[in-house]
């Protein structure tokens, strides 16, 4: 089979665009991190006049960030924990089990993802400030209600994903554990769990950056104590001078840990995220 | 007391060895996928579904900043918060109607946009060349960035003083006299539209690559020797392949975009200029400045309601597309 001669040429210039596109400001925030102040505040300057650290050292006391940090990293560890867990279950049930309201139960979780956030938010927001104010459980501005908010937030995606690794998942390895002795909840946890580990660990990398990234509920459900870095890090702009060098640095730091996630375990996520779409 | 039980006849008497022995095998075996459900059913209906429910009762109440303190008192509105977000002719009425042909116009771009840079890349990312593990890694990246990283790293390219997009027009390439605002006026609808396509293309282009590598390569090669061009073949062949896919991706993108509150929110703070008003934005700020959460509700539900006819109607005609093909 021949390509067309000009096929290279069009991969050279269609693929050369996209990555310059996709470039230009992934560099902007790399180089701008390490420019000294002055660069960031006079016409833009494409290469640091010298290379600093120190936006990275100024970056913390500019803002709280390491508070934020803080609440972002327990709200988003604890809610991608939680929820695969939960999705865990849920995935196992739909995957080995035929039951009345399978079905229902697969497109209403899913159906729930295509509801405008803004539809909940208010509501959501009366709920816990009245439960705070009523039965003395402090949900809003608190990490628990973010926490739990945030967990249902990946549940849909995150058992759609599993039921599609557990499905790729003989059955006869299931039923060879039951043989040995296992109930059906032994057999998940000694057998499909395992067998499944790449896919689940790739689901709670998804998880966690849902829970890292949202920013439409941080901005109402949280107050100062308990802003994730979704609200806080735009904290920066409202300062009388806005030291970009420094907005930049702290991009970039709570960028790394979620980018390299995702690229070290994409092909899983790829896999799970088809398996379910093709059927 | 018969000592010799055995788990298997043991259910019920003698040492029960588990607890759940004590449940008959049959109904253990019907109650168990419903338990194992549960955790997940129970969040959902917590989260989405009782706050729902909520939010549509909200939206037949007068309940605006008066009754936010105490809003299960708040007086009944009937229709009327539903009645003022559909006369065009008040001022409420009238911006949402503004904002949501906004949004239908940005929608229809951005997913359109998003879909072209995905399967054009997708499809020249077809084969093996030098570079292309790093150039599909790359590609990712916007999408793997925390939303809020990568929307405030663009808002400072496009400071009008300070920029990098600035700088290329005014600077380098001398197009333009006068530097551009970008996030304000007329040219911050462009900009949303760049930064939200920068986004979430790279969605479009994971999702049809993985599609790609189920459609057989010996295909191809067949329609090659019965003389099929490239072009015929993409058009014969890949496309119709990825049907399924598309199906799927478009839908899952018209949402995310119609329902899109981040790329505004961080890109123009609270209060995006109005030719960058997106529904969601908009719902937002005329809910938590005037603080009139019935009204908000009112547009809110409107909007899923929109939503849910988009769906079913796309649903309906792609599925019978497809049969007749």
């Amino acid at each position: 089979m021949r390509d067309p001669r000009w096929l290279p040429w069009a991969r050279w210039i269609v693929l050369g665009f996209l990555a310059v596109f996709t470039l230009t400001p992934l560099y902007v925030m790399a180089t701008s991190a390490i420019k000294p102040l002055r660069d960031v505040q006079g016409d833009f300057q494409w290469f640091p006049s010298t290379v600093t650290l120190s936006p990275f050292f100024d970056m913390w006391r500019t803002v709280p960030l390491a508070r934020y940090f803080a609440n972002s990293l327990v709200v988003a560890s604890v809610a991608a924990v939680a929820s695969v867990t939960v999705a865990i279950f849920a995935a196992y049930a739909i995957s080995r089990f035929r039951f009345p309201g399978r079905r229902v139960f697969s497109v209403v979780v899913l159906s729930t993802q295509m509801f405008p956030g803004i539809l909940f938010l208010l509501p959501l927001f009366l709920i816990f400030v009245t439960l705070g104010n009523t039965i003395g459980i402090e949900l809003f501005a608190s990490r628990t209600g973010l926490i739990i908010t945030y967990l249902t937030f990946s549940l849909p995606f995150s058992i759609w994903m599993l039921v599609g690794y557990f499905d790729s998942i003989p059955v006869a390895l299931d039923e060879a554990a039951q043989v040995d002795g296992n109930g059906p909840i032994g057999a998940l946890i000694r057998v499909v769990i395992p067998a499944a580990m790449p896919g689940i660990v790739a689901v709670t990398v998804y998880a966690f950056m849902t829970a890292w990234g949202e920013v439409l509920f941080a901005s109402v459900l949280t107050d100062d104590a308990t802003r994730t870095l979704a609200v806080g890090l735009q904290g920066y702009a409202t300062q009388n001078d806005v030291y970009w060098n420094q907005v930049m640095a702290a991009s970039l730091v709570v960028s790394v840990p979620v980018v390299a996630g995702f690229l070290l375990l994409q092909r899983f996520l790829v896999q799970g995220l088809t398996a379910g779409a093709v059927k | 007391m018969v000592t010799s039980t055995t788990p298997r006849d043991g259910a019920g008497r003698g040492w029960p060895v588990r607890a759940a022995g004590l449940i008959p095998v049959r109904l253990r075996r019907i109650g168990l996928p419903y338990l194992l459900i549960l955790p997940a059913i129970v969040l959902e209906l917590l989260i989405h579904l009782v706050p729902m429910l909520i939010g549509i009762w909200m939206s037949f109440l007068r309940l605006t900043q008066f009754f936010i303190a105490n809003w299960s008192a708040a007086p009944s509105a009937g229709l009327a918060n539903y009645r003022v977000a559909l006369d065009v002719n008040t001022a409420v009425g009238g911006s949402l109607l503004r904002s949501f042909l906004l949004t239908v116009v940005f929608t229809a771009l951005a997913v359109g946009l998003s879909w072209l840079l995905g399967a054009a890349a997708a499809v020249l990312m077809q084969g093996s060349f030098r570079g292309r593990g790093l150039l599909r890694a790359l590609f990712l990246v916007p999408y793997a960035l925390p939303v809020y990283a990568g929307v405030i790293t663009w808002s400072f390219l496009l400071q009008r003083d300070t920029g990098l997009v600035n700088h290329l027009l005014v600077d380098q390439f001398g197009l333009v006299d006068e530097r551009p605002f970008w996030l304000i006026g007329d040219n911050s609808f462009v900009s949303l539209l760049v930064v939200y396509v920068w986004r979430i293309w790279p969605f479009a282009f994971l999702v049809l690559m993985a599609g790609l590598q189920n459609v057989p390569e010996d295909l191809h090669e067949a329609a090659a020797i019965d003389g099929a061009g490239w072009w015929r073949r993409l058009g014969s062949i890949t496309m119709p392949l990825l049907r399924p896919i598309n199906q799927v991706l478009v839908l899952v993108l018209f949402l995310w975009t119609f329902n899109d509150f981040n790329t505004p929110y961080v890109l123009f703070g609270k209060s995006a200029p109005e030719q960058a008003d997106l529904i969601s934005i908009h719902i937002y700020q005329s809910s938590f400045v005037t603080w009139n959460f019935g009204s908000g509700s009112a547009m809110s539900v409107l909007l899923l309601l929109f939503l849910l006819a988009v769906t079913a109607v796309y649903l309906v005609a792609t599925s019978r597309r497809r049969d007749h093909a």
